[in-house]
């Protein structure tokens, strides 16, 4: 371990939350309708958008009309990105697959486009040997802005919910959406990406180029429109690669530098939007409590993810590999790691990919140390309320201080109100229900695929036959469950054709379907449920706080918070946790 | 509900155009017109032939008066147009194997050089494989133990190699970010550079 690598994760926390705190200001000034600095670039495409969408965006939408709108919007996404993968050729003309690459097969079109939609992210198909560039950018891209909108959209609704005086309002989802994608994720994007191509990303439209190197061969290098994907893919905690490696391709993340930026990108909004509900509710304290609790548990990640890789693995010292700082070199277990970033570059992006949806990755994450890799399980089992995706970060943390606002009011024995609105029995089943849909989807996947042999045929050969076939097998379902898409990514669901390409391959659809259908599950049933508390919050009446109302907005709540979660995810996850990773971090047995 | 759908329709639409096409179009312009170089690729040429990029790793081996790359993943190594990881677990027989096999080639390919040098001193960089497959990167350290090798075979200085890895070695971003690593085409088409105007 070193200074810098301390550095970078402590600077990290500060940097994230000196940003987050306007930003927070300025998008809750962009949701309730008031003047923001960007007013005068997009009232106008604001304005045209909803004439020709036919919509009327003061139009007060109930939860139902709500959630409606949102689903056949999905749906109606999901059906152009299918089409689009499927009919790959067709857009040949475009000029935009240089490398006529061919259409997907059903089933990994069928899980692709669901990882997309769900904002997962999750591939099994390798973007740079079988995606053309109107694929990435017509169909990848725009599920990488809307996915991030509408889960933002979500959360903003269910605040709407929390603040709303016995109405039954929750704003209106086109508003929302049009609102989140021209204010926030558009500019945003926009500056990152060209940040991005200051230090070497690459962006353009050529073929793919033939080097004649040094050395007497020849390097293919894949080309593209890589740093416009690469910002949004970050920004909307979106996490799909343009590249196979993802943000470990120099391309995606060209410098230490870009690393940073890039971890920052991902976590500013979830983080904003902790600030922005504070301001939202009237009372900035509740946003603080909330934002305390987060970045605890994201600290506490951080040091044992950074510990355990700076500690090297046990085949590194079996092999008689020395795996301390030296003078020059970076030591610790840098298998899947690229130099650039060190160990503390890679833990560090880890865990902010991983406590977020974003699920990038700039190293493999299959070859932490087992305690390094049980990290990111961890953060996946606390079901990614610790910061977590844009927009479904907050609506789960929500939903788990609602659950601990009741825990707390039946120790003390008082009805548990919240913002000085009961919580009843209809509220309480809502939310467990809600928060038991993501581990229970992620369990009974896990299950499938690894007591069936159409399951386990997915397992990487190399780890077949240890712990790490299971670890393989869980992280797939966790990650899937959880809308994240990061991987141990020895785990497929793609088998390429002779040539690399898509032409003779063939998917697993059994891995293909089973994951297609936990991410649409996993992400849609707990919207219906975060929509429907907000719903049945909405019509309540605020009481004033009395002498009695337990507080939410103090270091005993934020105690009472994280013990909750810990405790869920705990109960949830462990069993399963201790048959892969703990195994692996706690043994130093080499498993053939 | 018909409402829905038919706004539905005409969004998904529109919304495809204004971020799938303007958006992307507009990005690769600007980045076009403000960093051609880089949007690029930042090609590099040796009298009008490509050789490679600047930032993308490529394979030495066989030709040991190069700097050799980090050990690769893909197959052939150093593919840049299908990168992948090694994806090989902490506590597999496997990657117990290929470290060994790492370490005792970079022991054969340098020890000649390099008396001092021993397993216990090899860089973990050298060691084990990168997370992209194109790391255009090594780490100082094992920069420094191959320097004794190339110089020797190029009839130059160790002092004059290892001056020539200082300057191509950049440091950690923003000062903290990341870990200082050597490029090595860069460094390897200096020491060209050096062969031809003797």
């Amino acid at each position: 371990m070193t200074v810098a690598g301390w550095l970078t994760i402590f600077l990290f926390a500060a940097i994230l939350t000196v940003l987050a705190i306007p930003l927070g200001r300025y998008m809750a000034a962009v949701y309730t309708g008031e003047r923001t600095i960007l007013d005068p670039l997009f009232r106008t495409p604001e304005r045209l958008l909803y004439k020709v969408m036919r919509v009327d965006p003061r139009r007060e939408q109930d939860w139902k009309a709500y959630a409606k709108s949102l689903i056949i919007f999905s749906l109606a996404g999901w059906l152009l990105l299918y089409l689009i993968l499927r009919t790959q050729t067709l857009w040949n003309f475009t000029g935009l697959n240089p490398q006529h690459f061919h259409s997907g097969t059903w089933n990994v079109t069928f899980n692709t486009t669901s990882s997309f939609l769900t904002n997962t992210n999750w591939q099994y198909y390798s973007g740079e040997t079988t995606l053309s560039y109107f694929s990435q950018m017509a169909g990848l891209t725009v599920q990488n802005f809307l996915s991030a909108g509408i889960g933002i959209a979500v959360a903003v609704a269910l605040i709407r919910g929390i603040i709303g005086r016995s109405g039954k309002s929750l704003g209106n989802f086109w508003f929302d959406l049009v609102r989140t994608v021209l204010w926030v994720l558009v500019p945003i994007s926009f500056v990152v990406a060209l940040a991005l191509v200051w230090q070497g990303s690459i962006a353009n439209f050529s073929h793919y180029l033939i080097a004649h190197t040094l050395a007497g061969g020849k390097q293919q290098i894949a080309m593209g429109p890589v740093a416009s994907q690469e910002a949004i893919k970050l920004l909307g905690t979106n996490g799909g690669g343009f590249f196979n490696t993802n943000s470990a391709h120099p391309f995606e993340n060209p410098t230490g530098f870009t690393n940073f930026v890039e971890m920052l990108t991902v976590l500013v909004i979830p983080a904003a939007l902790v600030f922005m509900y504070g301001r939202m509710v009237g009372n900035r304290r509740q946003g603080y409590a909330i934002y305390a609790t987060m970045m605890l548990m994201f600290l506490g990640a951080a040091a044992v993810a950074y510990i355990a890789e700076a500690h090297g693995s046990p085949a590194q010292h079996a092999a008689g590999l020395h795996t301390h700082v030296i003078a020059g070199a970076t030591g610790g277990n840098l298998e899947g790691k690229e130099q650039r970033f060190g160990i503390a570059g890679s833990a560090l992006f880890d865990v902010v990919t991983t406590v977020s949806s974003c699920g990038a990755v700039n190293s493999a994450i299959e070859s932490f140390t087992g305690i390094g890799g049980a990290v990111p399980m961890a953060n996946l089992s606390a079901s990614e309320v610790i910061f977590g995706g844009v927009g479904t970060g907050l609506y789960s943390i929500l939903l788990y201080v609602l659950l601990a606002v009741f825990i707390g009011g039946l120790m003390v024995g008082r009805t548990p109100e919240y913002l000085g609105k009961k919580i009843e029995g209809r509220e309480i089943k809502l939310v467990a229900l809600g928060l038991l849909i993501t581990p229970l989807s992620a369990l009974f996947s896990t299950a499938l695929a690894t007591a069936s042999p159409a399951g386990r045929q997915s397992i990487s050969a190399a780890a077949k036959g240890g712990p790490q076939g299971f670890s393989e097998s869980f992280y797939a379902y966790l990650s899937q469950a959880n809308n994240n898409g990061s991987a141990f990514a020895g785990y497929t669901g793609y088998v390429p054709g002779p040539h690399g390409g898509n032409l003779g391959a063939h998917g697993i659809t059994f891995a293909d379907l089973l994951g297609g259908f936990t991410m649409l599950f996993a992400r849609y049933a707990p919207i219906l449920f975060a929509l429907a508390v907000a719903g049945a919050l909405a019509g309540k009446k605020i009481s004033p706080a009395g002498l009695g109302t337990m507080r939410t907005d103090n270091p005993t709540f934020v105690v009472l918070l994280i013990g909750v979660i810990v405790l869920v995810g705990a109960l949830t996850f462990f069993p399963a946790l201790l048959l892969g990773p703990i195994v692996q971090g706690l043994t130093p047995h080499l498993y053939a | 509900m018909r409402r829905d759908i038919v706004t539905s329709a005409i969004a998904i639409v529109l919304l495809t155009l204004l971020l799938g096409i303007a958006y992307p179009l507009l990005v690769t312009g600007v980045g076009q017109l403000a960093f051609p170089g880089n949007a690029n690729g930042q090609k590099v040429y040796v009298h009008g032939r490509l050789v490679g990029s600047k930032i993308i790793g490529q394979n030495f081996a066989g030709n040991p008066r190069y700097f050799q790359s980090r050990p690769s993943a893909t197959v052939p190594p150093n593919d840049a147009a299908a990168t992948t990881f090694s994806n090989l677990g902490p506590n597999s027989v496997a990657t117990e194997k290929e470290i060994s096999a790492n370490i005792a080639a970079y022991l054969k390919l340098n020890r000649p050089y390099d008396p001092s040098l021993s397993a216990a001193t090899v860089p973990v960089d050298a060691a084990n494989t990168s997370a992209s497959g194109i790391d255009p990167q090594i780490s100082v350290a094992n920069a420094r133990i191959q320097a004794h090798r190339v110089a020797r075979l190029r009839g130059l200085s160790l002092a004059h190699v290892d001056a020539l890895i200082s300057q191509y070695t950049s440091g950690r971003g923003l000062g903290f970010s990341g870990e200082p690593g050597v490029n090595i085409l860069e460094l390897n088409l200096a020491l060209d550079r050096i062969g031809r105007t003797a």
